[in-house]
């Protein structure tokens, strides 16, 4: 039976769409066992399925070299054929030192696996290539939205104490919550709603059919860059990558660098003035027109729907 | 105060801007080139770091590991203000993945290090990824190669006398994050807005030494940087094929509704 690894760089008082993502794709693959960087996993770890739970002896700070330790204990341990994360920086970072401890291949942003064999877009979402590693176990991090999650509460698992302890390197000095939005992380969400330079400083309507859809608001970088939303709203290359079920793109021309922050989305949604905008190429269902006209019909018509 | 060698890892990385795409041998091409955008992100961080410690020898190199073509990138960080440049080139690197990247940049930083002379502490500092290969991987790895913490990601940097103090974002949190020298600390664009090279830089840039070495002046042989991941196949994404497109004559917003709803995306 194939053995996979889970590593979780944190752990909340849930887990979030992505972690569940990572056990159900495990799940399909083989055989989980669960690392975190946590001292005391919460019980958020109760989900089927999961065999053990592996712990350092005091929680590892993000950066510290132990963070190889960690995991190659864990490996040593679970003796994985596949070690999986988050798409994120700090899975990202932990899997990295431990293919250097293991000397073995990493793949960042896979889409799907299948043994050892990986499938993943490159070149911004421009090409699909498949590779896998040579010798060694796979370590490779899980793009969000690239499987459906399905994980099924459960009893809490063995949690086994390694014998690893922060390295004393890294200090976290501080550490703070950011301003909760109550929408779906845009990394994750299954509807995008994004604005450009046509919203002209207003994202209220943006955020008002983001909220009747149950989705997360994104922002190209002309939007962001003006300062009428948060930086850490923008889609493209420099930004967050999104591959929602639905993205809807409004007032954004759809320059190189938005567009590769968002082509692999199922399906795409523009409104735009400009019935020359390079956004409406890649639509699915493009409108021409006035985006503070568009947006509030579609809002009545949506919760006129939801009544009937 | 010992000296501060500040070592910037810089990429010529095909123009994101242009149609990109791959060779026969499943290769990136790379005819073409520019510094990589996201790499003038460190360069600046390394020049407020300089001027920051008026006290203190700083002295901030430009490394860049690539074919020939490369030399560009390392012109331009020049010209942006680097004190001097290093080219790792050597044909062993051609279709490096991570963990070849990681292995030669660590190679090549201690090479670089002895090359300088210094009797300095050192600090690696890199762009949040490459915009080729996108991983964002290679500044842990070569953290690990080189035995030091990472902190990535970086959105604000300092040093402040022994210590370095880094302010990430990770997921829903804002983190500060502290440690000694050595450490490699990746960059992100929020930290800083890169300055423009003026003519008289670009004059002066014209003087600086850059030095090009191959992988066994740093003691590595090809073994080293072999590949951990074999590319199977590599394909271009089918093109999205414009859908319908309407203009509003008064009754688009129901019309959408409409589509989402046969689309089944309510």
């Amino acid at each position: 039976m194939t053995q996979v690894l889970v590593f979780f760089e944190e752990l909340g008082a849930e887990l979030s769409i992505s972690q569940q993502e990572l056990l159900t794709l495990a799940g399909q693959l083989g055989e989980i066992s669960v690392v975190t960087t946590s001292a005391e996993p919460s019980p958020a770890l109760a989900v089927q399925g999961i065999g053990s739970v592996y712990a350092p002896q005091a929680d590892v700070p993000p950066g510290d070299p132990a963070l190889a330790d960690l995991l190659a204990e864990a490996a040593a341990q679970a003796a994985p054929d596949l070690v999986l994360g988050a798409d994120t920086a700090d899975a990202t970072d932990a899997l990295a030192r431990l293919a250097v401890r293991l000397e073995a291949g990493l793949i960042t942003s896979a889409e799907s696996i299948e043994g050892t064999t990986v499938t993943k877009s490159v070149l911004a979402g421009a090409y699909t290539t498949s590779a896998q590693p040579v010798g060694g176990p796979l370590i490779a991090t899980l793009r969000p939205n690239s499987v459906p999650a399905a994980v099924q509460p459960g009893s809490l698992p063995q949690i086994t104490t390694l014998p690893v302890s922060p390295s004393g390197a890294v200090e976290l000095l501080e550490e703070t919550e950011l301003p909760s939005t109550g929408r779906p992380a845009l990394s994750e969400a299954r509807v995008v709603v994004a604005g450009g330079r046509g919203v002209e400083g207003d994202f209220s309507l943006v955020e008002q059919l983001a909220d009747e859809l149950g989705g997360a608001v994104g922002a190209s970088r002309a939007a962001t860059d003006a300062g009428w939303i948060d930086h850490s709203a923008q889609v493209g290359q420099t930004g967050v990558i999104v591959s929602p079920q639905l993205y809807i793109s409004v007032g954004i021309s759809g320059a190189v660098q938005q567009k590769a922050g968002m082509q692999t989305s199922g399906t795409i949604v523009a409104i735009n003035k400009d019935e020359d905008a390079p956004v409406f190429e890649i639509a699915d269902f493009g409108i021409v027109g006035d985006l503070t006209e568009v947006i509030p019909q579609a809002i009545e018509e949506l919760r006129a729907r939801r009544q009937s | 105060m010992p000296a501060l060698h500040i070592i910037t890892l810089v990429k010529w990385v095909p123009d994101a801007q242009l149609e990109r795409g791959f060779t026969a041998q499943r290769r990136i091409d790379r005819t073409e080139g520019i510094l990589g955008e996201l790499d003038e992100h460190p360069l600046e961080a390394a020049l407020q770091i300089s001027e920051s410690l008026s006290d203190r020898q700083v002295r901030v190199s430009a490394l860049t590991i690539g074919p020939a073509g490369a030399s560009a990138a390392l012109k331009k960080a020049l010209q942006i203000g680097a004190d001097d440049g290093y080219h790792l080139t050597d044909d062993a690197l051609a279709g490096a993945d991570v963990s070849a990247t990681s292995a030669a940049a660590a190679a090549a930083i201690q090479h670089v290090r002895s090359l300088a002379g210094l009797d300095a502490e050192y600090l690696v500092l890199t762009g949040m990824a490459s915009e080729d290969g996108e991983t964002g991987a290679v500044p842990a790895q070569l953290a690990q190669r080189l035995g030091v913490p990472a902190l990535t990601q970086a959105t604000a940097l300092g040093i402040d006398g022994a210590r370095l103090s880094v302010t990430r974002t990770a997921g829903t949190r804002q983190q500060k994050l502290a440690c000694a020298l050595p450490a490699v600390v990746s960059v992100t664009d929020q930290a800083n807005e890169p300055r423009y090279p003026n003519f008289r830089a670009i004059m002066k840039a014209r003087k600086k030494p850059v030095t090009t070495f191959s992988l066994a002046e740093t003691g590595l042989d090809a073994a080293a940087v072999q590949p951990k991941v074999q590319l199977l196949s590599a394909a271009p994404r089918p093109a999205r094929e414009p859908g319908e497109i309407i203009h509003d004559d008064g009754t688009a917003g129901r019309q959408l509704v409409d589509f989402l709803q046969k689309e089944r995306l309510l």
